[in-house]
């Protein structure tokens, strides 16, 4: 064991033997094991929570508990008038942290931005296919079509050159894939012939120093007291991994952790009566939807697809499926999210109404196919059971419907197609709090036989995304938004069913936990009382 | 003996072979594209996706796919999980000293406590031992795993608090793994309390695990057992005035091993490809979660490498309970 080992085994006794209940150490129990710790390689939130949050920092970031971007290891940028020149004007004095293997020569410059997204788009970067890199976030937000070059003109100074303008673009580099990492250490890791140490003992500039991880059990971090921002208020962090949410309730009573992710729904209500435990919730930022497939007849005609939607009992399945941990959504955008239209009217639940506008429009003994996801999402905790009470709903109004599943990669590859027989069960988590990453991404004539299942393409609606796409103007944005949202209820390509809860739970000693509405478990603020 | 080994080694090859194909093909037969599931709802582009099955070499056909695969196994190469993005074999060997840990412990917990209780059973058959042992074995062997661990926990962790949640060792100790053996890492480690805290850990687990081992390995032996001590050499024994703890002891008990030990090697096989419920509930970093987690993921380099891996260990065992039935029986070593 290295001395170094030693120094950090030492520094963990002390800081754990002083107790749990001390402010020293704070204990998470996670759901789950962290891919790697280059959050630039993997899409999944249980990773991001490990890797990006406590170890890196991004050029901007949003600030904790709201989905506004604010600037990080950016101290200010500009975005040029015709929207295709990014500059970032970058903090001095930001050091990387240290380990055993490497000691950084050099605080945080520009050479280490200008890498961290070369290696991702660049082929040629001798880091693009180390750890076998796919860059799932990084194409999956367009970047390498919209980044032209980036261009360092300074130490202190970088600009990014795009091919289009696009509004969401600040944004997304307040997104985990655009973390920045230490171009000083990848160049020793692959000098030492160990390129894929970046992912597996990861150097960054945040909050939190990787100490070690024992993989599927514990991952520890002890705080970076040279960080630039304001520190953490604890001296270690440890992710206890506690796959099973029972388990995990059980560990925070017994004192074990202090903050727990993902509670059972069922426990909800006893967690809010035990004195132990403290339950904070918030929407969260998705939308679970039954996506018609609008090219097929009878779907392609939007009143029926209004009057399907007049018979879905949302309530019911709220309390049903999510068992409270749910609300009806009335819009293709969370209410959280900057936007969203307070003023939508939803398709009230009234089976009779629904009943004569079928008949109305010619449609009786209607045979549908529901699509059942056969994963577990917070959009939609038990998408099976969704179908049956919807199923329960339309035989009210005539319709017979089919329940069918398929393994989840082939109910994601058979459900983009335009041929599709049936409405899709189906939802979506936010990425950077933009509201084009719903309305583009989801319900855009780009995303027909790709992610708009519903395969609709509407032309004032898609005029209207597509122009907030180009305006920087965020009062201008949000009128085009809040107008699609409008012209999107009027003809419902999907039945919008409802946005999760997110419930997390703490200790009572827990103090400035803030739940993330991007689903993040972020501890840099977290103290103990 | 040497020839009964080698007999038995040589059988590896095929059998090797076989599971090599069986894995490899196994996986691909499931439905489900990798790919796809890797980018989740967020999808990707044609385009994108051509490079990824170029990069993952899924545009060959299949016999050159399991060409490449077979010829980096020879080389000690089983590939790299399309998740973590690290080798299979160090994630095979990292996970796998917990779980062989547990399992050795859940063993010689069955062991300890079934090898006795089928023997009084037995001895006692048709008397209040005997159906006190044989209902509760039953018993034991009906419950289901994940209830039985819950109620446990809550009973001893939560309201007796005799024993930690949930993990391998309490989060006070941290050192650097040694071998991956908790109470050999924590023994060795200098840091006190720290021995206790991993045995503490290691109880509740180990009585989950062990608990349908035991309820076999009872039955098992008290069912051999009766077998043996209706032979006429037990009579012959009797007849001679031979005490009867001798009896059942030397004469009946290891004649009715070999049934026993089959079961037992089975039991071990099982262990050994991970226990889901339990290293999941107890938070056990083992590998049965590890190869679950990987066929939901469709992590095609994970599922076939710790499949072959799991079934080598698994021949393994074999081979040793082939061993100890020569050992046990010098007939069987004679007619291999």
């Amino acid at each position: 064991m290295r001395l170094y080992n030693y120094i950090y085994c030492a520094l963990a006794g002390v800081v754990l033997s002083a107790g749990m209940a001390s402010a020293q150490a704070l204990v998470y129990c996670s759901e789950g094991s962290p891919e790697g710790f280059d959050p630039a390689l993997y899409t999944s939130g249980t990773t991001f929570d490990a890797s990006s949050h406590p170890i890196y920092n991004r050029l901007v970031e949003f600030k904790v508990g709201t989905t506004e971007v604010i600037p990080a290891l950016a101290e200010s940028y500009s975005v040029s008038d015709d929207g295709l020149t990014v500059t970032f004007n970058l903090r001095k004095g930001v050091q990387f942290h240290s380990s055993d293997k490497f000691t950084p020569s050099r605080d945080f410059n520009a050479d280490d931005v200008i890498f961290s997204f070369d290696r991702q788009g660049n082929p040629d970067n001798p880091y693009h296919q180390v750890s076998g890199g796919t860059w799932e976030y990084y194409g999956g937000m367009s970047m390498p079509s919209l980044i032209k070059s980036i261009e360092k003109t300074d130490d202190y100074t970088v600009v990014f050159h795009l091919n289009r303008p696009e509004a969401p673009i600040i944004a997304n580099m307040a997104m985990d894939f655009a973390s920045i990492v230490s171009k000083e250490y990848a160049d020793a890791m692959l000098a030492a012939g160990t390129p894929e140490m970046v992912n597996q003992a990861p150097i960054g500039t945040g909050p939190f120093q990787f100490q070690a991880y024992q993989k599927d059990a514990v991952i520890r971090y002890i705080r970076n007291d040279a960080y630039w921002g304001d520190p953490a208020r604890v001296q270690a962090l440890i992710f206890a991994i506690t796959p099973d949410a029972s388990v995990r309730y059980q560990k925070i009573q017994a004192g074990e952790c202090h903050v727990m992710a993902y509670p059972n729904p069922a426990d909800i209500s006893a967690m809010k009566a035990d004195a132990n435990t403290v339950v904070l919730e918030q929407e969260g930022l998705n939308v679970g939807y039954l996506a018609y497939n609008t090219t097929q007849p009878p779907y392609d005609n939007p009143k029926v697809r209004k009057a399907l939607n007049m018979a879905i009992d949302k309530q019911a399945i709220i309390d049903v499926v999510f068992q409270g941990s749910g609300q009806i959504a009335k819009n293709p955008l969370p209410p959280t999210m900057w936007s969203y239209n307070q003023a939508t009217v939803d398709d009230a639940y009234d089976p009779a109404a629904a009943n004569a506008m079928l008949e109305a429009e010619g449609v009786t003994g209607l045979d549908m196919k529901i699509w059942a996801m056969p994963v577990q999402r917070p959009y939609n905790p038990n998408a099976r059971r969704m179908a049956e009470l919807m199923q329960a709903d339309f035989a009210k109004v005539g319709v017979n419907v089919e329940i069918v599943s398929y393994e989840w990669g082939e109910y994601l590859s058979r459900s983009k197609s335009k041929d599709r027989d049936g409405a899709v069960l189906l939802g979506w988590t936010g990425d950077n709090g933009d509201p084009d990453n719903f309305l583009a991404v989801l319900l855009g004539c780009d995303g027909v036989e790709a992610s708009n299942r519903a395969q609709w393409c509407h032309a004032p609606f898609d005029d209207l995304i597509q122009q907030a796409k180009v305006t920087s103007d965020v009062a201008e944005r949000t009128r085009l938004y809040e107008q699609a949202q409008l012209i999107f209820k009027d003809q419902a390509p999907w039945a919008t069913i409802a946005h999760s809860v997110v419930h997390m739970v703490t200790r009572p000693e827990v103090d400035g936990y803030v739940v993330h509405p991007l689903g993040g478990h972020i501890f840099n603020q977290v103290g103990l009382k | 003996m040497l020839k009964f080994l080698g007999s038995r080694i040589l059988t590896f090859v095929p059998t090797f072979l076989g599971v090599a194909f069986i894995s490899f093909a196994f996986i691909r037969v499931l439905p489900g594209d990798p790919i796809i599931v890797m980018a989740g709802e967020r999808g990707m582009s044609e385009e994108r996706y051509a490079e990824l099955k170029a990069q993952f070499g899924f545009d060959q056909p299949f016999l050159v796919q399991f060409w490449e695969y077979f010829t980096g196994i020879l080389q000690g190469d089983l590939g790299q999980s399309f998740v973590t993005k690290r080798p299979v074999w160090d994630e095979f060997f990292t996970l796998f000293p917990a779980t062989l840990e547990l399992a050795l412990c859940g063993m010689v917990f069955a062991v300890l406590l079934g090898l006795p209780a089928g023997v009084i059973a037995a001895v006692n058959r048709g008397k209040l031992w005997d159906r006190l042992f044989m209902s509760s074995a039953l018993v034991a062997y009906s419950m289901p795993i994940f209830w039985w661990a819950l109620l446990l926990i809550i009973v001893f962790s939560g309201h007796l608090q005799w024993t930690p949640v949930s993990g391998r060792i309490d989060l006070v100790y941290y050192f650097p793994d040694a071998t991956g053996f908790m109470l050999y890492d924590a023994a060795v480690s200098g840091q006190k309390g720290a021995l206790w805290s991993a045995i503490r850990h290691l109880i509740l687990p180990t009585l989950v695990l062990g608990t349908i081992p035991l309820a076999v390995i009872a039955r098992q032996t008290r069912s051999a057992m009766l077998e043996v001590l209706g032979e006429d050499y037990i009579r012959t024994a009797r007849a001679k005035g031979l005490p009867p703890a001798r009896i059942n002891a030397v004469h009946a008990l290891r004649n009715s091993l070999i049934p026993v030990i089959t079961v037992i090697g089975l039991s071990v096989g099982t262990l050994l490809a991970g226990a889901i419920l339990t290293e999941t509930i107890f938070s056990w970093p083992g590998i049965g979660k590890w190869m679950v987690d990987s066929i939901f993921r469709r992590d095609y380099p994970v599922v076939q490498g710790g499949l072959m891996l799991i079934a080598v260990m698994v021949m393994i065992v074999n081979l040793t309970v082939d061993v100890l039935y020569g050992v046990i029986n010098p007939k069987i070593r004679k007619r291999s």
